[in-house]
Order: structure tokens, then C-alpha cells, then sequence
């Protein structure tokens, strides 16, 4: 199932033009999504529904994509239960349903296969001192891998001599990473941490402290959600210049992926664009029908990944929006769609008469 | 004081947006005159409003309560009996219909009572507007505006339970969950409970008559349809989730769906998230529904999924925004069993109401309180929900030699 990845491994992670892409998506996710309509019961039930017949071939807009919130709904699976060997949740406020998604051996190697080619690409393939901007606590609960911890493992293999910035009470150590970062001053460091985490525990508590690290050469990963930073009018923009003014010489790059398509995720470059690597493409779909948007046009986000094999997750429908920016001709070079988030779409207002006694 | 939340709850966080506290609880009779004029007055108030006009809901508010049909309906009710309205009413009006509190208010006044109603907090320039007009035209009916108080207030039993404690009637909208929840506050003995419960409405079509209408009055039908459905979300109660076809054929259904989708794609904001939710229903319905048919599918517009047998329960079958279950009927025999005490209308088109009705009554079947033509599935009146409003809010005052 994974050969066309092997082929992918050989090449840099944005290698990719256009038509070559197409062509390759068009054949493995045709494929991928035959593999699913045979395995998973779900997905039939689905596939047959709407019509589809996964024996033909289909350009990737024409291939049937499923909506995120199915994994809250259903237990999906294209492997057989003892064969899973990792079940991932998403993170979820208390009292919201989570996703869960099932993995088994090869798609977990998979995963941390691309995720290292994306990450290597920019950072280089020796591994760097890792200041984690987050908890050890996070990591706690193993048995079941929260989204939250499970990034942070995930991350923490391109690290070394690895610190962990908040202490148990989610106070930053400062005296802490001032002697980590006096300890590796001559080397470029890496930096892990949630968006909106990073800009409450570190950002708001060295701006409190009257203090600013000098990071000499340093690359920061960060990934989830800005509705809280939206609220306090911090942009991406506003946010990059902001993290550099506290801890200094940082290269900044948010990354954005489902915990349903962990591994191929979409990294910010040097310009502020997202970017499709080899392993991944994103579709902008009009509400109205799901036809497919013009570039610079807001829709929903289809986020489209090579990895998924035990479970139907190839093609999801988001509720996040998004645009196209453009395609192949980024000024950072690398090749592939880049684009824009604007985060999760508004709840619907429903009119009606159910559901009455206001509730808070 | 009781804690909600961290926030003390006083009475004083009532706001009154019509009358106050002491409101008169004596009792008025049904369809005094006073209140037929007051009604008169208050259509032509807002027939005249230049800021209602927009509001098509307003506009059915001000249509419903013209002198005309006020004196239809006081015709109606005229009987040898002798009645008066039971004394102070409390409601809880829906909040996310604009225009329910009117109408509810309305109906209670005509019954004879003294009436507070709580009024959706949720903004909706509708209420505004009716607010306004009403506390104008009030202050021409003194004797009415003693009788009058609209209040809003934060969801909490403790306010509710004062004014339940007073209370000879109680009016309780907004389904099951609300109904419970406002029951948990005591009431008088004798106090009296109409409640609106969760309410479930299916459509009854004939294929043949679908085949056999005009264009013009297959658009025509489309129109009433949408209005049935889409207008509220196909969140109201009354608004139909499951159409049962007679004389059932391809070609009746095609025209029938193309033409709503067609009115609908003209008319209907469809909201993404909207198009999210419906989308993610049908994976679910895909997934879990027995006996599946085909989906019908126009853009995110609209759904449709066909089913080759009723569940035992239909009640589940429940769509929102344009998505809807259909199913090919040999008879009507064959809804007896589904049609519960959940289940409130049935409209129809090219059916005869009398023929359900008379189906509805010999089979004693428990459920559908409406049967009415597509197009008046929303359409509110002094009976509703299976009850004659006006005299389960009013007492007979009996005689005998």
C-alpha cells in the first residue's frame, strides 16, 4: 500500500509540480480510497449512499471526502481491531465529543517518517537542543494518546537534551532556560509548543517579568488553534514579531494538521504561507455546493493526505476556512499549493421553535 | 438569593419591557370587547408600521389579529355557556421565534386572563418592534395595560418560581427539555398547564396531482412547501421532516424536489455550517439508517433521502435547513402504527383533509392534532397543538335552576 511513499522519501518533501502531482494523487488516492470502500464497512455504506464507485479512477476533486466530525461520530477502521496499534484523540473541551483515530504499525511509522521529512527540511537532519514550551504533565497520560501529549513525542525526536519550559504549575522557568540556552549557545536551537499556550505561559510571562531571552539562532514550532488569540486581536503577523521581541533570533513556523492526518502536516514558511508538502494537498471547497474555489477565494478547507491506510482519512472535509494563495511559485521555492487559514467556521443560527429555555 | 454560576440572581435583574410588578389578576371575559378593539387596533398599528412591513412574521402577526378575524373567531366561540378567563396567566415564549410571545399573549388576553410573558432575550428586531407598538396602542386600554407585563430574564428557576407561585395558568413553549425544566417550579393547586411539547410533522403528497398540476402551480406548491420548511430552519415543530408519497412515481418526485430546490436556491441563505451539518447527516444516515433508498442531493440546498421502509420510531427522522427523509406509501394504513402522540401535523397536497381526518379518527390512531394544506404548516391559531387555547385558559361559570 505504502510504495508510493518509499518513491516519495527519495526526493525533498516539496518537490512536487503541478501536473506531476496531480497525476500521482489522482492514481494513489484512487487507489486508497478503493482499499478503504474494501476494508471499512463505514465508508461503503457511505460510498454507496452518495453513488460512488471507487473502481474508477478520479481526479482528486471528484473523489468522495469525508467530514471531520465522522471520526467523533464512528469508530473507523480499514484494519482489523487487533491490529491497532495506536488510538489517537483529538483534544476536546471537556464535555465535547473527541475523535478517535485508529493506527496501526505501518501508518504509525508512516507518520513519523513524514513528519521528520517535512521538520528536516527546514531545521536539517542532526537533531538540536528542543526547549519544549509547554508541561512535562502533558505527557502523563500515556494510555490514551491526547493530542496535545502525543505532539509533543512526536516532536520531541528531532530533539536532544530536551527541557521543558512551564513547570508543573505552568509557571515558566526562566533561570531554567537561561541556563539551557547558555549551555548551547554556539548551536541552533528548536523550539516545540501550542499556539495559543505559548503566547499565554511564555509570552505573556516574560512580558510580565520585564524580560527577554536572546535566543541566537533558533527555530520554533507551533501548532492549534487562534480563536483565543483572534479574541485579543493578535494576528500571525502581530504574533511572529511579538514571540522574536521575547525570545530572540527565532525563525517562527505554525503548522497546521488534523490529529485525523497526523504526519503529513502544513508548515509555515519564511513568508508567512502555509505549505502542501509532497505527502499532503488542500482543496477550497464553496459552501454552497463543494465546488471548488478560485484562488484567494474563502471556503471550506479538504485536506487531503497520502498516509492514511487503516483508517478512511485520505480525504477529509473540514469545518476550518481557508483560501489558496497560490501554487508552485512561493518566493521560499518551495513547490506545491500554499495558503491561509481563517479558522473554524461560525456555528449555524438556527430559527425554529425547539430548543428554547436560554440556556448559558 | 441562590447562586448561578458564580452570579447572585435577584428579582431585580427582571426587566420589564412592558408593564411591572403589580400586575391586576382579575379576570376578564373570553372575547370581551375591549380586548376584539384592542387586537383591531394593534393589526392596523403595525399594517400601518413602516419599520414591521419587512418582517413577513409580523406581518402574518398583524394579518391574524384583524377586527374580521377576531370577530370570526368570537363567532366561533360563542356558546350557551358562560366562561371567564381564569385569572393571571404566566408564559414562557420561545426564544427563537420571533413573533411567539404575540401570539401567545394575544390568545390569553381573548381568553380572559391577566398575562405575563417571558420574552426571548435573544435580539431579534421583530421584538422590538412589536414592543413597541403594543405599549403604544396599551395606552389607550388601561384596563388591559394593568392586566399586561412582558419581562425578559436569564434562564433560572428562581425568578421563574415567582412568578409560577402566582400563576392560575401556565404556558409553557419550547419543547420537552423546557417543559420539564419549568415544571420543576411549583404552582397553585388549581393552576392550569399548556404545554408544548416536542412535536413531530410529516408532509402527505400525491404523485399523480404533483404530475398533473399547471407549472405555474407546481412553482406555486414549491413556494408553500419552502415556507413550511426552510423559512424556520425546518425547526419548528410544525414544519414537515418526512414526506409520504401516494401514487408514488420518478417523475412526480423529480418535479416536485427540482422545483423546491429551485424556489430554495432563489430564497435561502444556507449557512456553511449549515452545509457542514447536512452533509455530515447524510454520512450518518449512510451509516446507520436500515432500508435506505437513494439521496437525492441539490448542491447543499437540499437532501433528500428515500427510505424503502418506516422505522418503527419516524420521530428520529429529523433534518434541519433543507434535509429531509421521503418514503413511498401503499396506503395509509400503513402510517397507523407510527403516527404517535409525537406526531402534531400533517399538510397535505392533492389529498382530501376530510379523508385524513376520518382515517385519523376510525383507525384511533394517538397522534396528528393538524391536518392542514402545504403551506399553512406554521400557521398559528387559538387551536393549536390539539387544543382549543381560548377554553383550556378560561373556566366555565356553570348554572342551574
Amino acid at each position: 500500500m505504502n510504495e508510493h511513499l518509499e518513491e516519495l522519501y527519495k526526493d525533498t518533501p516539496y518537490s512536487l509540480k503541478k501536473t506531476e502531482k496531480q497525476a500521482l494523487y489522482q492514481r494513489v488516492l484512487s487507489e486508497l480510497t478503493l482499499h478503504h470502500y474494501s476494508h471499512c464497512r463505514e465508508y461503503k455504506r457511505i460510498l454507496d449512499a452518495m453513488g460512488y464507485d471507487p473502481k474508477k479512477a478520479a481526479p482528486l476533486e471528484a473523489q468522495p471526502m469525508l467530514p471531520v466530525r465522522l471520526f467523533k461520530e464512528y469508530d473507523l477502521l480499514s484494519i482489523p481491531r487487533e491490529e491497532v496499534a495506536k488510538t489517537m484523540t483529538s483534544s476536546g473541551t471537556s464535555g465535547q465529543k473527541v475523535s478517535r483515530v485508529f493506527l496501526d504499525k505501518a501508518n504509525t511509522r508512516a507518520q513519523t517518517k513524514v513528519l521528520t521529512e517535512i521538520i528536516s527540511s527546514f531545521i536539517g537532519k542532526k537533531r538540536l537542543p528542543l526547549l519544549i514550551l509547554d508541561t512535562r504533565l502533558a505527557l502523563k497520560d500515556r494510555s490514551m494518546f491526547s493530542a496535545r501529549g502525543a505532539g509533543i513525542v512526536g516532536f520531541s525526536t528531532f530533539g536532544r537534551e530536551i527541557m521543558y519550559a512551564l513547570d508543573e504549575n505552568m509557571q515558566l522557568d526562566i533561570s531554567g532556560i537561561r541556563q539551557f540556552l547558555a549551555k548551547h549557545r554556539d548551536e541552533p536551537i528548536l523550539l516545540f509548543g501550542y499556539t495559543y499556550m505559548i503566547w499565554q505561559y511564555v509570552v505573556c510571562a516574560l512580558r510580565e517579568a520585564g524580560t527577554a531571552m536572546k535566543i541566537e539562532n533558533g527555530s520554533l514550532f507551533h501548532i492549534g488553534g487562534w480563536k483565543k488569540l483572534k479574541d485579543q486581536m493578535v494576528d500571525a503577523p502581530t504574533y511572529n514579531q511579538v514571540i522574536r521581541e521575547v525570545l530572540g533570533n527565532v525563525s517562527v513556523h505554525n503548522y497546521y494538521g488534523m490529529a485525523e492526518q497526523l504526519g503529513s502536516v502544513f508548515v509555515e514558511c519564511e513568508y508567512g504561507h502555509m505549505h502542501c508538502s509532497n505527502f499532503s494537498d488542500i482543496l477550497i471547497r464553496r459552501p454552497g455546493d463543494f465546488s471548488c474555489a478560485a484562488p484567494n477565494e474563502r471556503g471550506l478547507i479538504e485536506l487531503v493526505s497520502l498516509l492514511p491506510t487503516s483508517y478512511p482519512g485520505h480525504i477529509l472535509l473540514t469545518e476550518d476556512e481557508g483560501e489558496i494563495i497560490g501554487e508552485d511559485d512561493c518566493p521560499c521555492g518551495r513547490n506545491g499549493k500554499y495558503f491561509k487559514i481563517h479558522g473554524r467556521i461560525k456555528g449555524a443560527e438556527i430559527r425554529g421553535c425547539s430548543d428554547t429555555y436560554e440556556r448559558r | 438569593m441562590q447562586k448561578y454560576g458564580g452570579a447572585a440572581i435577584r428579582m431585580s435583574d427582571v426587566k420589564y419591557l412592558i408593564g411591572n410588578e403589580a400586575v391586576c389578576d382579575s379576570p376578564l371575559e373570553p372575547y370581551a370587547d375591549m380586548v376584539c378593539h384592542f387586537a383591531a387596533e394593534l393589526s392596523d398599528t403595525f399594517m400601518k408600521e413602516t419599520s414591521a412591513k419587512v418582517y413577513p412574521d409580523i406581518m402574518a402577526f398583524a394579518f391574524w389579529c384583524r377586527k374580521g378575524n377576531i370577530q370570526t373567531l368570537k363567532r366561533q366561540f360563542i356558546s350557551n355557556e358562560k366562561r371567564l378567563g381564569r385569572g393571571l396567566a404566566f408564559h414562557i415564549a420561545p426564544s427563537n421565534v420571533p413573533v411567539n410571545f404575540a401570539f401567545t399573549y394575544l390568545f390569553s388576553l381573548l381568553a380572559g386572563n391577566a398575562t405575563i410573558v417571558r420574552v426571548p432575550s435573544r435580539s431579534f428586531p421583530q421584538v422590538e418592534i412589536l414592543c413597541r407598538g403594543l405599549k403604544q396602542v396599551l395606552e389607550n386600554y388601561p384596563e388591559i395595560k394593568k392586566r399586561t407585563a412582558f419581562v425578559q430574564y436569564p434562564a433560572n428557576n428562581t425568578i421563574t418560581e415567582k412568578f409560577c407561585a402566582k400563576a392560575d395558568v401556565r404556558v409553557i413553549w419550547g419543547g420537552d427539555e423546557t417543559v420539564q425544566e419549568i415544571r420543576k417550579c411549583p404552582v397553585k393547586p388549581r393552576c392550569i398547564d399548556v404545554v408544548f411539547a416536542d412535536r413531530y410533522s410529516l408532509c402527505l403528497l400525491d404523485g399523480a396531482a404533483v404530475l398533473n398540476a399547471s407549472d405555474a402551480e407546481i412553482c406555486k406548491l414549491a413556494e408553500r412547501f419552502y415556507n413550511d420548511t426552510y423559512l424556520m430552519d425546518q425547526n419548528a415543530c410544525s414544519s414537515p421532516q418526512l414526506i409520504c408519497w401516494r401514487n408514488e412515481t420518478r417523475e412526480a418526485k423529480e418535479r416536485f424536489w427540482h422545483s423546491v430546490a429551485a424556489y430554495a436556491k432563489a430564497h435561502y441563505p444556507l449557512q456553511a455550517a449549515s452545509a457542514m451539518d447536512k452533509y455530515t447527516q447524510m454520512c450518518c444516515d449512510s451509516i446507520d439508517l436500515e432500508n435506505l433508498g437513494a439521496i437525492r442531493r441539490v448542491e447543499n440546498l437540499l437532501y433528500c433521502v428515500e427510505l424503502k421502509k418506516l422505522p418503527p420510531d419516524i420521530t428520529g427522522l429529523r433534518g434541519k435547513c433543507g434535509y429531509f427523509y421521503e418514503y413511498a406509501l401503499d396506503g395509509l394504513t400503513e402510517l397507523i402504527d407510527v403516527l404517535t402522540e409525537k406526531v402534531q401535523t400533517i399538510t397535505y397536497y392533492g389529498a382530501d383533509a376530510g379523508e385524513i381526518q376520518d382515517f385519523i379518527i376510525t383507525n384511533h390512531v394517538k397522534g396528528v392534532d393538524r391536518i392542514v394544506p402545504v403551506g399553512k404548516a406554521l400557521d398559528i391559531g387559538v387551536i393549536w397543538d390539539g387544543y382549543d387555547l381560548v377554553r383550556m385558559m378560561s373556566r366555565i361559570v356553570d348554572r342551574n335552576k
